[in-house]
Order: C-alpha cells, then sequence, then structure tokens
C-alpha cells in the first residue's frame, strides 16, 4: 500500500511535469529550437501565481488563470522581441539567445523576490483525501489532475483544431503555410505563446504544493528537457508518458534511496537511455 | 476582370540570377504557358507572382494594385494561388485537414463547406481518402490534393509550377481533364511545365524562357512551329521531350 501511494504521489507530479515539458516539445517541433530559458517559465509561473495571491486574493482557479496569461503574454513578447530575430542564424545564436535569457529571467527574480525559499499562503486546496486507503494530499491531487486534463487539452489543440492545424502546417513547411494564407510570425508566436503559458501554468499548480526559490528554474529546464527527450522531440503525448514516468521514478528512488538521491537516479537512467536508445522511447530513429 | 502583368522582373539570389527580365500578361478567363528548360527561370517567375521570392526590380501589378513582393500570405487573399513544384503538401496531416488548410484564405468562412463539396465533386478519390494522411497518398493522389488545396481559397488565377512532374501518364491525362474542366468554368491559368506538348494544348498564348529572360512567345500553334522552342531547351542543355 505504501509503495502505491509511493507511486501515485510520482504519478501526480510527473503530469505537472508532462505540461510543462509540453511546451518545450511544442516549440521543438515548431522550429527546431531549443528553449534553454524553458524551466525559467516554470519559477515565474510560481511567482506570478504568489503574486496574484498576495495582491488581489482568490482562489486557485484565478491564480492558475492568471500565470498562464501573464507568462502566455511574455511568451509571445520575447518571440517577437528576441526569438524572431536569432531564428534565421546560425545554432550557436540560437543556443545562446535563449541561455542568456534565462539568466536574466533568473537573475532578475533574485533581484526582485530574493533567494529566499517561499511558500503560498494556504489557499482552499489543502487537507488530505482518503480514496480507498490511497492517502492524497488534495493540492497534489488537484495539481496532477489539471494538468493530465491541460496537457491532453494542449494535444487535441494541436491535432483537432483549425488553429493547431495552422501550427503544425507551419511546423512542416513554413513556405507551403504561407501559400495557403498562414501568417508565419503569428503561428510562431502562439507557440511561444502557448509553451510559456502551459509552463507558468505548470509553475502556479506546482505553487500549491512545494516551496520554491528563484534557482527551482534550472531543476525544472533540465526535468522538461530529459522529459522531452524521452518522449521524443515533438510528441506532446511523448512528453506526457515521459513526465509521468519521470515522476514515478523520482518517487519511488526517494523512498527506497533516500529524497537527496531521486534526481540522481533520472539523470543516471537518462544517460543510460541515451546510450541504448538516442531516438528517445517514444521517437522514431 | 483582372489582369496579371508582370514588367521587367528581375530576382537575384545574391550573386545568383533567378530570372533576369521577364514580363508578360494573364488577362482574366485565359491560360498562358511558361516554357523553357529546367533552370530557365519558370519557377523563380512563378514564386515572384505568389510573394515568395523577393524583386530586385521591375513591378507586378494585379489589375489597378501593385503586388509586388508579396507577402504570400496577402497574395492568395487577392485571388492568386501558386501550387508549387513538388506539391509540398503537409504530410503529417489528412486530405480533409489540407484541404482546410488551403480555405485559411477564404474570407467568408461560411464558404468552406461548399468549397470542400466541390472539390470532393471533381475530385472524389479524395472524399474516399477525406482521413488518411497525405503521406500515404499515391503521386496522381497527391497531385490532386495540391490542385484541389489551391483551389479552395476560390482564386482568380491559378499558378501551377510543374503540375505533370513525376507522374504516371494516366495521372496526368487525369489532371489535365481536370485543368481543362476548371478552364472551362472560367478559371485563369499560368502554368510551368516542361512538357511543350502538354503545355501547348491547353494554353492560349505561351511564353518560351531561356536563361532568365522570356526568349520567345506567341499563342500555341506559332510557337509548336518554331525552331526557337527546340532552341532554348536545346540552349540549355535539356533536350526537348
Amino acid at each position: 500500500m505504501t509503495l502505491l501511494q509511493v507511486v501515485v504521489g510520482g504519478l501526480l507530479l510527473g503530469a505537472v511535469y508532462a505540461l510543462f515539458a509540453s511546451g518545450l516539445t511544442l516549440i521543438w517541433g515548431m522550429m527546431n529550437f531549443i528553449n534553454f530559458a524553458h524551466g525559467e517559465f516554470v519559477m515565474l509561473g510560481m511567482y506570478a501565481a504568489l503574486l496574484v495571491v498576495t495582491w488581489l486574493g482568490g482562489g486557485p482557479a484565478l491564480f492558475a488563470l492568471a500565470a498562464a496569461l501573464v507568462l502566455f503574454a511574455l511568451g509571445a513578447a520575447i518571440y517577437f522581441g528576441l526569438i524572431r530575430h536569432v531564428l534565421r542564424g546560425p545554432m550557436l545564436a540560437q543556443i545562446l539567445s535563449t541561455f542568456g535569457l534565462a539568466l536574466v529571467l533568473r537573475y532578475t527574480a533574485f533581484w526582485i523576490f530574493s533567494a529566499n525559499f517561499v511558500s503560498l499562503p494556504q489557499t482552499a486546496l489543502s487537507g488530505t483525501l482518503s480514496i480507498g486507503g490511497l492517502l492524497l494530499p488534495v493540492p497534489q491531487l488537484a495539481a496532477g489532475v489539471a494538468a493530465l486534463a491541460l496537457t491532453a487539452g494542449l494535444h487535441l489543440l494541436l491535432t483537432r483544431t483549425a488553429v493547431g492545424s495552422q501550427l503544425l502546417a507551419v511546423a512542416e513547411d513554413r513556405e507551403a503555410a504561407m501559400l495557403v494564407g498562414i501568417r508565419p510570425d503569428r503561428m510562431q508566436a502562439l507557440a511561444w505563446g502557448l509553451a510559456a503559458g502551459s509552463a507558468g501554468l505548470a509553475g502556479a499548480l506546482m505553487a500549491t504544493a512545494y516551496p520554491w526559490s528563484p534557482s527551482v528554474g534550472a531543476t525544472f529546464g533540465l526535468t522538461a528537457f530529459i522529459t522531452v527527450t524521452l518522449g521524443g522531440f515533438g510528441s506532446v503525448p511523448g512528453a506526457l508518458y515521459a513526465g509521468l514516468m519521470v515522476g514515478a521514478i523520482q518517487a519511488l528512488s526517494a523512498y527506497w534511496l533516500g529524497p537527496i538521491y531521486k534526481d540522481v537516479v533520472v539523470y543516471a537512467l537518462f544517460v543510460a537511455l541515451l546510450w541504448l536508445r538516442p531516438q528517445g522511447l517514444m521517437g522514431r530513429a | 476582370m483582372t489582369e496579371l502583368r508582370v514588367e521587367h522582373v528581375e530576382v537575384r539570389y545574391g550573386e545568383l540570377v533567378g530570372v533576369a527580365d521577364v514580363s508578360l500578361r494573364v488577362a482574366a478567363g485565359t491560360a498562358v504557358a511558361l516554357l523553357g528548360a529546367n533552370g530557365a527561370g519558370k519557377s523563380t517567375t512563378l514564386r515572384a507572382i505568389a510573394g515568395l521570392a523577393a524583386l530586385s526590380g521591375g513591378r507586378i501589378a494585379w489589375g489597378a494594385d501593385d503586388i509586388s513582393g508579396g507577402p504570400a500570405y496577402e497574395i492568395v487573399r487577392r485571388g492568386i494561388a501558386l501550387s508549387p513544384e513538388g506539391w509540398r503538401l503537409f504530410h503529417g496531416q489528412t486530405v480533409e485537414q489540407n484541404l482546410r488548410l488551403g480555405a485559411t484564405a477564404l474570407a467568408d468562412r461560411t464558404r468552406l463547406g461548399a468549397a470542400l463539396e466541390r472539390t470532393y465533386a471533381l475530385f472524389p478519390r479524395l472524399g474516399e481518402r477525406r482521413r488518411q494522411t497525405a503521406g500515404t497518398l499515391s503521386g496522381g493522389e497527391r497531385q490532386m490534393l495540391a490542385l484541389g488545396r489551391a483551389l479552395m481559397s476560390e482564386p482568380k488565377l491559378l499558378l501551377l509550377d510543374e503540375p505533370s512532374l513525376g507522374l504516371a501518364p494516366a495521372a496526368v491525362e487525369a489532371l489535365y481533364d481536370a485543368l481543362g474542366s476548371l478552364r472551362r468554368k472560367g478559371l485563369t491559368l499560368l502554368l510551368a511545365e516542361q512538357s511543350v506538348p502538354l503545355a501547348l494544348a491547353i494554353a492560349d498564348y505561351g511564353y518560351v524562357l531561356q536563361g532568365g529572360r522570356v526568349v520567345l512567345e506567341g499563342p500555341p500553334d506559332e510557337l509548336a512551329r518554331s525552331d526557337g522552342v527546340r532552341g532554348a531547351y536545346l540552349g540549355a542543355g535539356v533536350p526537348a521531350r
């Protein structure tokens, strides 16, 4: 029973990993571009949630939505202000631009919020739910379920709607997309907005359950990168499976080996997997 | 009725000249052929009209409007659609998604359903395969989808770049049947085609390009008799078919 409890807890956190990894995989799928500032979007989502709760009050639905909207706008602004200009440049310029962006965002957060760990004040989401003998903390449960639904929603947006179809069209063939009347810039800005927005939302969901400081972005960025690599670059369902797996592996290694080893185990498995299956678990060679 | 006028257009890619000096006219309701060997500038001319290639000289007028230099997503909204060389389908998406994408430029969204039905009526094969991804289609079906996608924006002028390239003879015949019926319904055509007999069979007028310039023009029967057409192909090192 304890083991099941551990696995379910891991899967709930894994669902949140899946949500913010989906954004990273979307950017990669759209423009073969690795965003090294993605973890910082998650971190900013956490602070956006904190500011909304502190200034406006309101429940989880409000601050999660606010974090998503603020980060969506930031993502689109970053596309027009930075990404668009380095997209045609050499690979090194692309890597350095988002690496620099990550540093700017992280240290701006240090400057504004200090390096201290903070957490959300008690919200409506507290307490523990007992389901069939499993004890589930409500914040984790709500975050996991919401993240699962939102990741599925992002997948449906891409595969079932006209806008998703236009996004994928630009990803596959920019010129052909222009010929049918699509403005690639708008679609790419939308992709950056969706990526940052889903990362910010994931951050807000995690803020209900965990304390954080500005440096968490680095850890989340790495987690997102590992998740996307495991799931295969450009695949939202792949990111979902891989996110759940990473969450479960982390929880199990914390349980068996102790909490300080949870990341080491994930990274070691990641290196082993790259060795054996460089295309990722779901990716094709 | 809107007329397309290309006036002394020049397109350079760095040091390379894609088109040196091309002028042509396409009157409403006519079919015009661009002939010439590989590398003569046919594709570049079409890409310049569609707004994909930037002009380094000259101008392109569509009726009273100057449409030089695009952008492509505005040109298609003005009623000029290009079906590009190699068809450039969205291979990961279904036949129907490709067609719906083709209607992106359609200002009146209520016409989308009718446009889909018309396309499926023209190519029943596409209707049968509407849920299949474009990447699974045969060559002939891909050409139908490329043409269908270009028609979804309800263009007044359709630009076709090497539509028959790589097709089996039966598929070429089906394609030119479809183009013939579109013509009779009043669609204006400008097509680049390496196959001279095919192009001249459907066109009212033709231009022969060589080295990025128009070297010869005239009605099809004149061009068919002319040594210049053969010369334009031989001159670029590619034998006439």
